[in-house]
């Protein structure tokens, strides 16, 4: 496996909503096994660039390549791509009239047509590697915000993937909920997963980060290692965000 | 004696025909509730439309329906109709039409309210894992809206049912007239039928629409979301 495989290119992706960019010129390359660390201001178009990267946004310029693939010509089956493509939300998105269970088994039942039996051991080891084991037959409702984000994170996987988004997974949970799934994220990172991961946990992303990149105003204003990034930002704008976490 | 009111119920046949009579009162609701459901979910579909004309169209309708008493429409449409076109609608027809005019603009809001409440995510994480849009109506849209449904549903269902007693006033033979025709002719022999028909009448009621809504209960309970 060669490191320096990209797994997700983006290049000079413009986007807007009608009134104004929201993402001006952004180009960005994501290789196998790496884990990128988006951070950015409120608004400054996170979200946006990684819904993007799975067509829940139409794109104004540039494009997007999987695999050396470009999947935003107009031509693409979003439902392939998604399959490679996994993502997580900010918010609990687990299907509310479904267990924890048949939430997992959806996508690869319906989508992949993979083997019933099969796809449900494969469930419950990632539940149990997530520390859900005994949830399988649980409601969404009967979870807490912390269980449902690793159910969210295993229906993802599940599907297996070539990289991983994550949308500020942590930013709605209680503090005391935050830690488990960040545990989840950093095991992933560690396991050599490709990763895009979106969040204002800075000692996270310090910690689980091979390159940060800074987005402000639509634009990447930096990118580097953490090491660089958190000790010498070499922004004005990056320093003052950084400041924004200091007390 | 008091007691004996009871066995106006029981002479010729009464109870009977007080059954009949209800079974006139179901009927109606019956027809009127199915064509209302499926009507209601079109009307209910194409009321989640953007276009403006569809929305103010679908508005007025739906409020217009709500302003007007029952009886009102069901005069409009027994009396008004049939005299100014000279369309001879009996008082059962009439019933259905009026009926199935309210149900379908109620059922319609509340298909509208339960496709609009689900949240834009739902739509979003089933893209994420690979759906389609068909895959994400069958298995994610329709099974929510349905379970957030059946609670109003059924409760407008016995709103409905309740609702037919009005149709006495049109002249149909429901459980109601049977009732007072009942007790017109004891009027004489047994002076106190009015309590032990109405009474029973009171129960049949209770008994059609007790059970749908210990259903609707149940089912609130079993598909609780959130
Ligand atoms: N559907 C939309 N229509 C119009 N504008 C939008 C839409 N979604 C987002 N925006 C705008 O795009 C900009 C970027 O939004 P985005 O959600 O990507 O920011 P973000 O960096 O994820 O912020 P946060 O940290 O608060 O999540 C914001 O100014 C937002 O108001
Ligand atoms: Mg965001």
């Amino acid at each position: 496996m060669e490191k320096n495989e990209k797994v997700l290119e983006i290049r000079h992706l413009s986007k807007d909503y009608g009134k104004g960019a929201i993402l001006k010129d952004v180009s960005l390359d994501i290789h196998k096994g790496e884990v990128v660390v988006i951070i950015g201001p409120s608004g400054c178009g996170k979200s946006t660039l990684l819904r993007c990267m799975n067509g829940l946004e139409s794109i104004q310029g540039g494009e997007i390549l999987l695999d050396g693939n470009v999947i935003t010509s107009g031509k693409t089956n979003w439902s392939l791509v998604r399959q490679k493509i996994g993502m997580v939300f900010q918010s609990y998105d687990l299907f509310p009239h479904l267990t924890v269970m048949d939430n997992i088994l959806l996508g690869p039942l319906k989508v992949q047509k993979r083997d019933k039996k099969e796809v449900e051991k494969e469930a419950l080891t990632l539940l149990k590697r997530v520390g859900l084991g005994e949830k399988t037959k649980a409601y969404p409702r009967e979870l807490s915000g912390g269980q449902k984000q690793r159910v969210a994170i295993v229906r993802a996987l599940i599907m297996h993937p070539e990289i991983m988004l994550f949308d500020e997974v942590t930013a709605a949970l209680d503090p005391e909920m935050v830690r488990e799934v960040l545990d989840v994220m950093l095991e992933l990172a560690r396991a050599g997963s490709t990763m895009a991961i979106v969040t204002h946990e800075m000692q996270f992303a310090e910690a689980v980060a091979d390159r940060i990149v800074f987005i402000d105003g639509g634009e990447i204003l930096e990118t580097g290692t953490p090491e660089e990034f958190f000790k010498m930002p070499k922004t004005e704008r990056a320093r003052k965000f950084l400041d924004t976490f200091k007390f | 004696m008091q007691d004996l009111g009871i066995k106006v119920l029981f002479m010729g046949s009464n109870f009977e025909r007080l059954l009949d009579g209800l079974w006139v009162t179901i009927h109606i609701s019956i027809l009127s509730v199915l064509l209302s459901i499926l009507l209601g979910i079109l009307l209910g579909i194409v009321m989640t439309s953007k276009n403006i004309v569809v929305k103010a169209v679908t508005r007025v309708y739906l409020e217009f329906v709500r302003i007007m008493p029952q009886l009102v429409l069901l005069f409009i449409v027994y009396f008004g109709v049939t005299k100014t076109f000279g369309l001879h609608l009996n008082g059962e027809t009439s019933a259905l039409i009026v009926f199935t005019i309210w149900g379908t603009a109620e059922m319609g809001d509340l298909v509208r309210s339960a496709i609009i409440s689900i949240p834009k995510h739902q739509r979003e994480s089933g893209l994420a894992i690979g759906l389609n849009s068909s895959q994400i109506y069958r298995y994610i849209i329709i099974p929510q809206t349905l379970i957030r449904l059946i609670p109003p549903a059924i409760n407008l269902t016995t709103r409905m049912i309740k609702t037919t007693s009005l149709i006495v006033l049109i002249g149909v033979v429901e459980v109601l007239k049977v009732g007072q025709q009942i007790i017109e002719a004891n009027r004489y022999t047994v002076p106190n039928a009015t309590l032990w028909i109405y009474g029973t009448i009171f129960f049949l009621y209770f008994f059609t629409c007790w059970p749908i809504s210990l259903l609707a209960k149940f089912l609130e309970k079993k598909w609780k979301v959130n």
